[in-house]
């Protein structure tokens, strides 16, 4: 176990250095003079323009530059943001929760409605209602979140008004932030409204973003059920006399969830690229928002500093999914 | 002509065998009834991008002063003439759309081409040639898949200015490591085999021994996620297009024109409906049309 663990981390090792390498490059690559972007639309006057260049260490070579940036990395320094002079990692930290509890949100609705509506299916198979479900769920894992997303805010928004169309709570709360994560927060706060309030903004951008991996995981639950209930096992236990509920959730689906947990660990890069669309529709405070306006910017520090957290954040749930399975397989463990 | 009538039955041979593997495919496929559809949505689409001056009434930039943000035909205030309406600034919307088919199909396959080309040759590299190239391809291709692919898509879009083939690029390099993957995969299957080493021993060169031997091999799996990946590029490529990234105004691009109708959300329904159900049905006829070629040339799946 120990050797499988340390084979799988130092796999990460090379990846992370060639991730800061590619978000450095990259980043430097984009077109644009990011002092005169800080100085807006009145101009800097030339000295100024040198000072700056100066202090951000956009005058050295780039090999240097690269040199001076891993080793601010090392001792976790990030960089600023040119746009706020806020450091990256304290703009990253105040805005990552609400990427986060949007995502958690999304992920359950997503799981929540796809793990039993693909058990269905599968054991129904070819039922209408599997049918159903199947061409449902091709058409969600189809989908252009963007405009998913515009059409439930014409409709649960614009016509039915039951919800709002944009940000996280409405502005007549405020809500002392201990967690970060509203839900949690307005609950401890004892603010019943403002709860509700962070609800009901939560609701369409969690639907919206839940989408595609709902369509995924009832795809993938239904293929690894189908595969189980043809087990010789099932068939047993079905003679056995037990109930077909307990058939199909004890002893089918257990089996079944190896393949649906890789699934779920797959997806994560997935929701995240929800997540910059949907912050996007919705104006939600979170980092993939942060993000495309950094690039508006040219706010190179938070693009830098913004993609490698994101990446590395990736990289460890990756890793975790990755030593899930050895834990539960042992078959994984031992290949090499 | 009684003789040749009794005898046929006796002369003509039995089937024998399995079926021709093409045609095994063939009637595999077309009994799957959801890759027909794809397969026919497709072709619809296709004419209608190919032909858009003919089926489109009007040019897809020609503004109507006359008929600003006006409803579809059905719809009360609607204009005869402009079947779905007009945008914000009098431009017949079916018009649009019907162009706007022949872009994305042409962004789907452009992007596809170009990953698939450089895919295969980074595969067939990295699983031929092994050793420090090998390590060096597929780490490089382990950080593109790392990281979230709109973000790496925005970023190079980014780098090289927005705009229509830029977005091409962008999205092509994103998929890219889904191609080189199943090459690689398969070249290295396929290498250790005994009909390569054979060929080999023969005297095949390596080119000879890619290009002849190995390559075919990678056809099937390559095919199933070519046509999956031009939904993937389509869905993105319209993605960019609505941040600002991708085509750019007055071109027709699908989520082009979903950006400019984010304002009218609230007053202009069709504006904002038509483009994203264009989108949503051509990424799903490719993503049904892949499926189906994926249980036709399966072999594990097949029953």
């Amino acid at each position: 176990m120990l050797r499988f663990l340390f084979t799988r981390v130092s796999l990460v090792i090379p990846t992370f250095i060639g991730i800061t390498l590619l978000v450095f490059v990259l980043v430097r690559l984009i077109p644009g003079d990011p002092i005169e972007t800080m100085a807006g639309e009145r101009g800097i006057s030339s000295e100024e323009h040198a000072r700056l260049v100066h202090e951000y260490g956009f005058d050295k070579p780039v090999i240097v530059q690269y040199g001076l940036y891993l080793s601010r990395l090392v001792r976790g320094d990030l960089g600023r943001s040119i746009v706020t002079h806020k450091t990256v990692i304290e703009e990253f930290g105040s805005l990552f929760p609400a990427t986060v509890e949007l995502s958690l949100c999304a992920l359950m609705f997503a799981l929540l409605v796809g793990i039993p509506v693909g058990i269905i299916a599968a054991v129904r198979r070819n039922s209408i209602f599997d049918q159903g479900i199947m061409g449902l769920s091709l058409t969600g894992y189809s989908m252009p979140i963007f405009w998913w997303g515009l059409l439930l805010i014409l409709l649960f928004s614009v016509q039915l008004g039951w919800t709002p169309v944009s940000g996280r709570i409405a502005v007549l709360y405020f809500v002392e932030a201990k967690t970060g994560f509203l839900l949690i927060d307005t609950l401890l706060a004892g603010d019943i409204p403002a709860f509700w309030s962070a609800v009901s903004h939560l609701i369409l951008p969690a639907i919206v973003l839940g989408t595609v991996p709902l369509a995924v995981i009832a795809r993938m639950t239904r293929s690894a059920m189908l595969e189980v209930l043809g087990e010789d096992y099932i068939r047993t236990a079905r003679a056995k006399g037990l109930s077909s509920f307990r058939v199909v959730t004890v002893h089918a689906f257990r089996n079944a969830l190896i393949p649906i947990v890789t699934v779920i660990g797959l997806q994560m890069g997935v929701l995240f690229t929800g997540a910059i669309l949907t912050e996007t529709i919705f104006s939600w405070p979170g980092v993939g928002k942060w993000l495309i306006d950094g690039i508006a910017r040219r706010d190179y520090p938070v693009l830098q500093g913004g993609t490698l957290l994101i990446g590395s954040i990736i990289m460890a749930i990756n890793l975790i999914v990755d030593m899930t399975y050895g834990l539960i397989n042992p078959r994984i463990r031992h290949q090499r | 002509m009684t003789i040749e009538a009794t005898q046929a039955p006796v002369v003509r041979k039995p089937p024998q065998g399995p079926p021709h593997p093409f045609a095994e495919f063939v009637s595999y496929f077309a009994a799957n009834r959801g890759a027909m559809i794809g397969l026919g949505t497709i072709l619809v689409l296709v004419v209608l991008g190919a032909f858009a001056g003919v089926f489109a009434p009007f040019s897809p930039v020609a503004t109507n002063p006359q008929a600003f943000l006006k409803p579809p035909v059905w719809q009360a205030g609607g204009v005869a003439g402009h079947w779905l309406g007009t945008d914000a600034i009098g431009r017949d919307m079916l018009s649009r759309l019907i162009y706007g088919a022949r872009l994305s199909l042409l962004i789907g396959l452009a992007v596809v081409a170009l990953s698939v080309t450089v895919g295969t040759i980074l595969g067939l590299v990295a699983g031929f040639f092994r050793g420090v190239i090998e390590i060096a391809i597929m780490r490089l291709m382990d950080i593109l898949l790392t990281l979230p692919t709109l973000l790496l898509a925005i970023i190079i879009v980014a780098i090289l200015g927005p705009g229509i083939v830029n977005a091409l690029i962008a999205v092509a390099t994103v998929l890219l490591p889904h191609y080189v993957r199943i090459v690689r995969a398969t070249v290295i299957a396929e290498t250790a085999k005994d009909y390569v080493t054979a060929a080999k021993l023969s005297g095949a060169s390596n080119l000879r021994l890619i290009v002849k031997e190995i390559l075919p091999n990678c056809a099937a799996p390559l095919i199933v996620q070519a046509t999956l990946g031009i939904s993937t590029a389509i869905l993105d490529a319209a993605a960019l297009g609505f941040i600002g990234l991708g085509a750019q105004p007055p071109t027709p691009e699908w989520g082009t024109m979903l950006a400019d109708a984010r304002e009218f959300v609230l007053r202009a329904w069709w504006v904002v409906t038509f483009p994203g159900i264009m989108i949503l049905i051509t990424v799903l006829a490719f993503n049904l049309l892949g499926d189906g070629l994926r249980d036709a040339l399966d072999p594990k799946l097949k029953r």
